[in-house]
């Protein structure tokens, strides 16, 4: 029996990309993708792979790739495909040249995301062949399939995942890799060149391409049935399936579906004939139903299944069959455990100071960073989606202008964030002449997903070091003038505190650049030499304390009120920012 | 074992759960059940809670469990032993390091830290209390407290036919591998 591997579904997309011969794979960062390309650069020596700027950017590069001739591989959540959205339609139209994959990281229940969108609605609307595994044994299996599927019928593969098949683990066995020989380039402008006179061309080819792949779908082992009964037929996809399977149990029959996009009609037909009953179990969006019902074939679906949230048994069940397991209650509740930014977070101290600063519109963007928005900082006022703190806050603060309100509008981004897609936003800034201070907290690291590589940290994600980005030499070239870049020590509150005030002055666009890497990363030889990094501590003396909770009001989980305050040695880090909070010279910093 | 079991892990971020359900992952594939394992967390690196799901048997669906299904739940801390009594199975098991961390709320002087946990979960469940942090100090590796909870689990589940102690071996860190097994063994006494 071959050795058996316990890996999550992103591990085993990465070994199947592996021994399907890729030689190609960009990516940005995002929950619950990011391990997809962390684990693919294990085979460097194989294959090669890089952290791009952005999803567009990732999906672009792949695309080149793919028409270069060999097989390649884009990874992303799904927001972030709306982001490489426009690549991706008309790479639907070109086709391929290596076999080409985008994995969509779908996160229902929204586990860390701004929304839970359903991505299998791209496949329909971009006509892109689907592919939805449900354990770690098909990611890797149909990992291999989709480049196989891709090169066959000439368009990209979608490989929809979500949160739990990504990130759950299941024994998947391996197989060698199979070097690929690239498919010699040849230049062809109809193919490849997306004029109009071109793309009327393609997009009469797509119609005839859907036919041969919907055939396909139709007699695919993909698509497969279980035939245990005809009183009851689930139809399922992805780890809704197993759900179903373990809800329903060995009394039903299932339509188990791999490939979603097209939909087997013929077989659905076929199966819907031999049950009485049949469900559709699908989590989020009713992407099958609909397709079913339009089909002419009666089901039950969103009716019992809830069209929002994570799915699980429980909800199935009770959907289903209106059962719940018994439960133990107790009669306490237990005190929620919210995130929080780390003791040490070089946020904090900016945070804090920010905080104070009265009428001022905050907005936000995706990181670490969207806790400033949490108790006791409380400090943003908007968040919506990747780069767009800068932007919003331009359309804010000109709105301002128009209604004569005197709020000003603060933008705080990330540094991966702001070269994700901030840099056009502060682009537009500087071109309209907007007024809004725009804070890019630098802390050296993609922090959020974990601590990947970016274009500002000095290294790539195959471990080189290359060049990194000049921040304020960005914003110069952008635009912004030169004395109104600021660049401050988070941790030092004067700092912040008095940069913030000379630019909430101005009426001219001003960037503030918060410097000091991410407590829990790993530091480079630069990190040190740039940053006093050495472990400090601080206590509280308890003869000075007066218990007026400031240094609470930092939000540091180190601090803990209790009848008297004290600082958890264990998790305090030193950097300070509550000594500075304490106006009575209760805390210090020891060695 | 035609019938799957279900164990639960609960804690907070940064205590090693994930170490110890990998730990028990590996050795329950090796004795050739299926085997699923899901971690749950949001951002909990961040101060958040954690929880590791390990289910296994012959086949095994979903990866995930329902309320009151848990065989065995350990909880690495008091609190997160509240939170997830409701995932217990009746007649199943908990095991509960008697460990406290506050939450921010807690943290910040806004909530209390609920008292009386254990003598309300004792009262409705088959319940082991005891200090795992203390055990793992007195080995002399505070860090070793998910093997001690991992060996009090193991007790609990009662599957016969594993050697842990190999598993062990080819799961921690390279020098700390007697600690650990002292860890295992402490634990397997306290249940």
């Amino acid at each position: 029996m071959k050795q058996k591997h316990l890996m999550t579904g992103n591990e085993a997309v990465a070994r199947g990309a592996y021994e399907a011969g890729l030689n190609f794979a960009s990516a940005y960062p995002g929950t619950p993708s990011t391990e997809i390309l962390e684990n693919l650069v294990l085979y460097k020596d194989s294959l090669y792979c890089e952290w791009a700027p952005n999803e567009k950017v990732a999906l672009e590069a792949t695309i080149g790739a793919s028409i270069a001739g060999v097989r390649s591989l884009a990874t992303m959540k799904h927001v972030g495909v709306n982001v490489a959205a426009d690549p991706l339609f008309t790479f639907a139209y070109t086709g391929v040249g290596g076999g080409c994959i985008l994995v969509s990281a779908d996160d229902p229940g929204m586990h860390s995301s701004q929304n839970e969108q359903d991505n299998r609605n791209y496949a329909t609307a971009a006509r892109l062949l689907m592919l939805e595994p449900s354990n770690s044994q098909e990611a890797k299996d149909f990992t291999k399939i989709g480049f196989e599927l891709s090169e066959k019928f000439d368009t990209p593969v979608l490989l929809r995942m979500t949160t739990r098949i990504c990130h759950s683990k299941s024994a998947v066995t391996f197989e060698d890799r199979v070097e690929k020989t690239a498919k010699p380039y040849e230049k062809n402008i109809k193919k490849y060149v997306a004029t109009p006179a071109n793309g009327k061309v393609m997009r009469r080819n797509l119609v005839g391409r859907l036919a041969a792949m919907e055939e396909y779908s139709n007699n695919t082992e993909l698509n497969v049935e279980e035939m245990n009964g005809s009183e009851v037929g689930v139809i399922s996809s992805g780890v809704a399936y197993q759900y179903a399977r373990e809800v329903f149990g060995d009394d039903a029959s299932y339509l188990k579906l791999g490939m979603t996009f097209p939909m087997p009609m013929e077989k659905i037909k076929a199966f819907a004939a031999k049950v009485k009953k049949l469900y559709i179990v699908e989590e989020m969006d009713p992407y099958m139903e609909r397709q079913i019902r339009e089909a002419g074939i009666e089901c039950i679906g969103k009716a019992v299944i809830p069209e929002y949230d994570e799915l699980n048994t429980d909800i199935v069940r009770k959907g289903v069959f209106g059962t719940e397991a018994p439960t133990l209650k107790s009669d306490l509740d237990a005190v929620v455990r919210p995130p929080a930014m780390c003791a040490g977070c070089p946020h904090r101290g900016f945070f804090y100071a920010l905080s104070k600063k009265k009428n001022v519109m905050i907005t936000g963007d995706i990181g670490c960073y969207t806790l400033g928005s949490a108790a006791p900082l409380n400090a943003m006022d908007t968040c919506i989606c990747m780069g767009g703190s800068i932007s919003t806050g331009h359309g804010a603060s000109k709105a301002f202008g128009i209604t004569g309100a005197d709020t000003k509008v603060v933008s705080v981004i990330g540094d991966s964030t702001f070269f994700h897609s901030g840099v056009n936003s502060l682009m537009d800034v500087a071109y309209n002449k907007g007024n809004n201070v725009t804070v890019i907290l630098d802390n050296r690291i993609t922090g959020m997903t974990g601590h990947q590589q970016n274009p500002g940290t000095g290294y790539t994600l195959m471990g080189d070091a290359t060049g990194e980005v000049d921040i304020p030499l960005l914003c110069q070239a952008i635009g912004i003038k030169k004395e109104n870049i600021y660049i401050v020590n988070p941790l030092k509150l004067d700092e912040v505190d008095h940069a913030l005030d000379e630019a909430l002055g101005k009426d001219e666009a001003c960037v503030i650049i918060t410097k000091w890497p991410c407590i829990l990363k790993k530091f480079s030889q630069q990190d040190k030499n740039d940053f006093d990094l050495k472990p400090k501590k601080c206590v509280i003396d308890q003869d000075k304390c007066r218990k007026c909770k400031l240094c609470a009001k930092t939000g540091c989980p180190a601090i803990y009120v209790g009848e008297t305050i004290t600082i958890n040695a264990d998790s305090c880090t030193g950097c300070g920012v509550c000594v500075q909070v304490c106006p009575f010279d209760a805390i210090s910093e020891v060695k | 074992m035609k019938e799957v079991k279900n164990i639960l892990l609960v804690g907070v971020g940064g205590q090693g759960t994930i170490l110890a359900s990998k730990i028990l992952s590996m050795g329950l594939l090796e004795a050739g059940y299926d085997v699923k394992m899901s971690e749950i967390h949001g951002m909990s690196q961040r101060g958040g809670n954690v929880s590791t799901q390990i289910r296994f048997g012959e086949k095994v669906y979903s990866p995930i469990i329902g309320k009151g299904e848990a065989d065995v739940i350990v909880a690495f801390e008091k609190m997160e032993a509240l939170r997830w009594i409701e995932y217990l199975k009746e007649g199943g098991k908990m095991v509960i390091n008697d460990f406290e961390i506050p939450s921010v709320p807690i943290l910040m002087g806004a909530a209390k830290y609920p008292q009386g946990i254990l003598a309300d979960l004792t009262a409705k469940a088959n319940v082991s209390v005891f200090e795992a942090s203390t055990i793992a100090e007195q080995i002399g590796n505070s860090k070793t407290m998910n093997i001690v909870l991992l060996g009090a689990l193991v007790k609990a589940m009662n599957i016969p036919g594993i050697d842990w102690e190999v598993v062990i071996r080819a799961n921690v860190k390279k020098g700390f591998e007697d600690i650990n097994i002292r860890a295992f063994q402490e634990g397997m006494k306290q249940v």
